[in-house]
């Protein structure tokens, strides 16, 4: 193996990926991305958004109609699942019901002709890392939901694949569970420094584990970047919004940094060149009580609460400004009582500049 | 509080015989009742004109061992290993041909495999018997398949197909097919296809996929099937005693011909009694393979 070839271990390079399955209205259409070796790369959409026909494609279950994709290197048009170095762990996790743990796990090793002396010891491994061991020789209908997911990653592992996809192998766990899991398949993926391709709908989720996530929709890519770009920055107010709470107004430019909106002119600290959409996300904003409203102030607004939902550590507020339009605050709640508001109360917000971004419609 | 404990369990008990009563009833009648029967005529004398008669004894039991008035002779013993070897041939061939027709079924669109099974269940419908004739039909010396038999060289000149051996494996394997398909097709109908799916991402495919991804989910419908194909088939009757002649005897037509042309009640009742066995042995062996392989449970008996 080469230098370049061993730097392009577990790289995944995908190029105008289309898959319509009956119909007209393709499933993915023209995709192209690239994931960086050692990588934790997240697919993020609503369901029916393609993601999954995407993994399914990486993997090898489905044909794209048209496009390319290089695993390491390696165009894989042709090359059928059982000949890719991908391991799937699946949403149900499709345990083999007549084996029991171990057998489970070393399934790939076995298929691939590796001797019982040498598959045992690296199961053996694998379980020891994953601590499965005290239920080793249990059948798979005998596990919790947590336990399966671990025999499923670890089944996935052992193999040592160039890349391992995931598709939302902890939809079915309970939230404590599920956090849990989360931190620990994150450690174990960067332990071993192996690609990782991520498939969820669950933004919360997308944003704990990934490095970048690629955020998709009706069969398109929205943006693909860092996790905090993504969040920080969305590029349409699609991703705006499918990544968490966001305030979207249209605005139309009065000067380089002044813009007209349904609530009033903003200061902007992007450069303004026409017309667009503006946001700010829920925790950018400022929330005083109106006493300490001042006039001279660029993007203060007084407006009243008309809904608190406490939600432990912040508080989610609903203001319904001067002007009738309403803005969605979030307020950390370190200082409890005096710093919470009840619905009825004057507030006044502040949008700072900076944190107003221009997103596309 | 006693009372209730009472009254309660009273009720379960009622709701208990109210339940497994009838299934009870039909067990007892049909099948108790008739073996005990049939277990008594066993220990009886055969008379000049083949009813059991007084004194009881033993008698019975060693002619089926194979000791006549001539001495002894191992044909029932032979009768009894064809019995199962043509058994467990049409079972084996069943499986066979089962396993490729219930996986094109399963391939076809949903709405055309109702009909698709239809056609392999819909001749089961039709008299054994008759069927059975047809195949008379379609085996014997005259017949063009037998023409093609004695121009290949298959067998001699002027013979059929039948009467033989190989005409009753077939007539076993056609007669019991459904039964095979039938739970089979149960079976790779709710087939989970991501495990085929692991299967292929853990680096299987071809025949090492079908054994180890597909092949393991079908098994208790496979063993359903053997069961239903194969106790039928060791017992059958009609096929051997229309398409197998002398030397293709079976114990079901070794059974039945002592209560007809050659009667000897006492005779024949031993030969049920060692059936019955063979069988419940059969089945409890069966049962315990199953469990040792697990998940077959649902699909049994």
């Amino acid at each position: 193996m080469s230098a370049a070839m061993a730097a392009k271990r577990g790289a995944i390079s995908l190029t105008g990926i289309t898959r319509i399955f009956a119909g007209t209205i393709p499933a993915v259409d023209h995709i192209g991305l690239e994931i960086h070796p050692g990588e934790f790369f997240t697919l993020l959409g609503p369901s029916g958004c393609g993601k999954t026909t995407l993994l399914r494609m990486i993997a090898g279950f489905e044909t794209p109609d048209a496009g390319q994709i290089v695993i390491s290197g390696r165009e894989m048009q042709g090359v059928p699942a059982h000949k890719r170095a991908v391991n799937t762990v699946f949403q149900s996790y499709a345990l083999f019901p007549h084996l029991n743990v171990e057998q489970n796990i070393g399934f790939g090793l076995k298929m691939q002709g590796v001797k019982a002396a040498a598959r045992k010891k690296r199961v053996d491994a694998i379980m020891e890392l994953m601590q499965i061991g005290p239920f080793a020789t249990r059948a798979a209908a005998q596990l919790s939901g947590g336990q399966r997911q671990r025999v499923a990653l670890a089944r996935a592992l052992v193999n040592e694949p160039e890349v391992v996809l995931l598709d939302e192998p902890l939809s079915a766990l309970d939230a404590k569970l599920r956090a849990e899991l989360q931190i620990e398949l994150l450690r174990m993926q960067k332990r071993l420094g192996m690609t990782f391709v991520f498939v969820t709908h669950d933004q919360h989720e997308a944003l704990v584990m990934s490095d970048r996530i690629a955020v998709m929709s009706k069969g398109r890519i929205q943006q693909v970047g860092p996790v905090l770009d993504v969040y920080e920055k969305p590029k349409n107010v699609f991703v705006a919004e499918f990544l968490g709470l966001s305030n979207i107004w249209a605005f139309e430019p009065v000067s380089a940094h002044e813009a007209r909106t349904a609530i009033g002119v903003l200061n902007i600290g992007e450069t303004l060149a026409g017309p667009g959409m503006a946001m700010i996300r829920p925790e950018k904003i400022w929330l005083y009580s109106d006493s300490a409203f001042a006039a001279g102030r660029p993007n203060m607004f007084l407006g009243k609460i008309c809904e608190a939902i406490y939600m432990g550590a912040s508080t989610q507020y609903r203001i319904e400004l001067h002007c009738g339009e309403f803005v969605t605050a979030y307020d950390t709640n370190n200082q409890a009582a005096e710093r919470s508001w009840r619905p009825g109360e004057a507030v006044a917000v502040e949008l700072k500049p900076e944190n107003i971004m221009l997103v596309e419609a | 509080m006693s009372t209730m404990t009472q009254r309660e369990g009273r009720s379960r008990a009622w709701r208990l015989w109210l339940t497994s009563g009838p299934g009870l009833f039909w067990i007892i009648l049909f099948l108790l009742f008739p073996s005990g029967i049939m277990l008594g005529i066993a220990f009886f004398t055969n008379s000049d004109f083949g009813s059991p008669v007084l004194p009881l004894s033993l008698s019975s039991f060693s002619q089926v061992a194979g000791f006549g008035i001539l001495g002894w002779s191992g044909a029932n013993f032979t009768v009894l290993a064809r019995s199962l070897l043509q058994a467990g041939i049409a079972t084996t061939m069943t499986i066979l041909l089962a396993y490729p027709l219930v996986f094109f079924i399963v391939s076809r669109p949903a709405n055309m495999r109702p009909v698709l099974l239809l056609f392999a269940i819909v001749p089961s419908w039709t008299n054994q018997v008759v069927r059975t004739y047809a195949w008379m039909q379609l085996l014997n010396p005259f017949a063009p398949v037998s023409h093609l038999a004695q121009w290949l060289g298959f067998i001699p000149p002027h013979l059929g197909l039948m009467p033989g051996n190989f005409a009753v494996f077939i007539g076993l394997t056609y007669n019991y097919l459904p039964y095979m398909v039938v739970p089979l097709y149960a079976a790779v109908e709710k087939l989970d296809w991501t495990l085929v799916e692991a299967g292929r991402d853990l680096y299987a495919s071809g025949p090492k996929l079908f054994f180890n991804a597909v092949f393991p989910q079908t098994v208790p419908g496979l063993l359903s099937g053997i069961i239903l194909v194969g106790i039928p088939a060791f017992g059958d009757y009609v096929v051997p005693q229309l398409l197998g002649g002398d030397k293709a005897m079976m114990l079901g037509s070794l059974i039945a011909s002592q209560f007809t042309f050659s009667p000897d009640w006492p005779y024949g009742a031993a030969l049920t009694i060692i059936m019955l066995v063979f069988t419940c042995v059969g089945l409890i062996v069966f049962r315990r393979l199953t469990q040792r392989l697990g998940g077959g449970e649902g699909a049994m008996l």
